[in-house]
């Protein structure tokens, strides 16, 4: 691995995503709105629920838009043939799928700060432990949803099939993760299936850091998540094929 | 100027059910080395050989006296595709500085392949909204980026114009002189002619090799493509 690849690939998706004033505007404004839309949904029905939903969004919300951006973009070098010309090029695998971990995550960043000051200056929502961590949580929360984009892109032979990929491998971890029902009161053999989904450590991090001060349960958590995301990446650099039939 | 920039021996590829090249024998030297031969002949499938990104089921290809596609290779052999392997979001300029920085060139180099390239007129101009000839000229520039020892361009004049064309050609035997193995393939006859050395390709197979004059005199015609005709034929019977 070399510092200056992994560091022009970063430079070049950032290059390419500022040609795209939409996406961007979208990657940072949606997580926004969306949030603010279930404030306004609870605010008369019941206002707690907030309190127990928002945070686990902030979680989901990286995941979901990291893993869109990023199995669309991998599916777009595989098939215009950039990716062949920098696998022919002194470019190691773990370069490229850096860079793009890196680029994703400085938006990722960028994302949740906006989000979580909406969610707390604006909508009142309450945070226990420390702002930042919030920050820290939801950018390791990105990477992971960079990690299972970039392997499910080695698996997708048009957008169309990347794209349906999202309800297949997301949605199912949207579901148990404990944003409708708290995982301890699923059936259990949900409950044992959603102690292995990435997702659902993702979702109690943000919950463990807006209930409690303490923050070793998060730190275990986001390692948990970590985990996930540097065997994604290990799995997506295996779909990674310098030689192709 | 290198004796041999390739060698290739016994090179058999099997892509699906499809033999693509058969027991290949070759040797690629300095100067234009010009690979012809009817679509869907193995010709891409050999150039992906030599820049090491095709399975293959058996014998072996060495570059400058390497296995072809190893690490100490991979920025002294350029290589073009016949998509535009580039990204259609950024300027020219912003592509080539990329690749640039991933081969660790100066960036001088940016400035002088997209002159190579005759692009200095659009090069803060998106990939995506040039001609189809302007976004080839780009990929091309690419692989001029570096200075390459071996060039290798899969069929880098479709949908150019005639004078592009001259141009890319003169560019190619400019890179020769200067001591670059050119390899490149086309379908198209008359640019045949230019290359100091021909190889037409049949079924995976190389059924002529020679210069063009070599070529025109061994079946007594006076330009290319009756040559190939009357070579494919005979070849055929």
């Amino acid at each position: 691995m070399k510092l200056r690849i992994t560091l022009a690939v970063a430079h070049r998706v950032l290059t390419q995503l500022r040609r795209d004033p939409r996406t961007v505007a979208m990657l940072l404004a949606l997580p926004c709105l969306l949030i603010s839309l279930l404030w306004w949904i609870y605010k008369d029905a019941d206002p707690q629920l907030f309190d127990r939903i928002g945070p686990a969004l902030l979680a989901i919300f990286p995941v979901i838009v990291m893993f869109l951006v990023t199995s669309v973009t991998t599916l777009r070098e595989r098939s215009t043939g950039t990716l062949e010309r920098l696998l022919a090029m002194p470019m190691g695998k773990l370069d490229f799928l850096v860079g793009y971990a890196l680029a994703f995550g400085l938006v990722a960043a960028v994302q949740s700060v906006l989000a979580v000051a909406v969610s707390v200056g604006l909508l009142g929502l309450d945070v226990a432990g420390p702002l930042w961590l919030l920050t820290v949580v939801a950018v390791v929360d990105a990477v992971l949803g960079s990690a299972l984009g970039l392997f499910v892109s080695a698996f997708a032979r048009t957008e169309f099939q990347a794209v349906q990929f999202m309800p297949a491998i997301v949605i199912p971890q949207l579901l148990l993760c404990g944003l409708l029902v708290p995982r301890e009161l699923l059936p259990d053999f949900l409950h044992a299936v959603s102690d292995l989904l990435p997702l659902s450590y993702a979702v109690d991090a943000m919950q463990h850091l807006t209930t409690s001060t303490s923050t070793a349960e998060v730190w275990r958590d986001v390692a948990v998540v970590a985990g996930f995301a540097v065997a994604g990446l290990a799995l997506g650099a295996a779909t990674l094929r310098r030689r192709t039939a | 100027m290198m004796k041999n920039a390739v060698e290739i021996r016994d090179l058999h590829v099997v892509r699906g059910v499809h033999t693509v090249l058969e027991r290949l024998d070759l040797t690629i030297g300095g100067g234009v080395t010009g690979l012809l031969g009817p679509s869907g002949c193995g010709k891409s499938t050999l150039m992906r050989c030599l820049v090491g990104v095709q399975q293959v089921r058996g014998g072996t290809v060495e570059i400058f006296g390497r296995p072809a596609g190893s690490r100490p290779l991979r920025d002294r052999v350029g290589y073009v595709t016949q998509a535009v392997s580039v990204y259609h979001d950024l300027t020219v300029a912003e592509n080539l500085r990329f690749f640039a920085r991933v081969l660790g060139t100066d960036r001088a180099e940016v400035g002088r392949a997209i002159e190579a390239v005759d692009l200095q007129d659009y090069r803060n101009d998106v990939v995506g909204r040039l001609s189809g000839g302007q976004q080839s000229r780009a990929s091309l520039a690419v692989a001029l980026l570096d200075k390459p020892d071996l060039l290798v361009l899969d069929e880098p004049t479709v949908g150019l114009d005639p004078v592009l064309r001259e141009d890319l050609w003169s560019l190619f035997h400019r890179l020769a002189a200067d001591g670059v193995a050119v390899f490149v393939s086309s379908h198209v006859m008359d640019e045949a002619e230019r290359c100091d050395r021909l190889l037409l390709m049949r079924e995976g197979r190389i059924i002529a090799d020679g210069t063009p004059a070599e070529i025109k005199a061994r079946v007594g015609v006076d330009d290319v493509e009756s040559a190939f005709l009357a070579i494919v034929r005979e070849d055929a019977a």
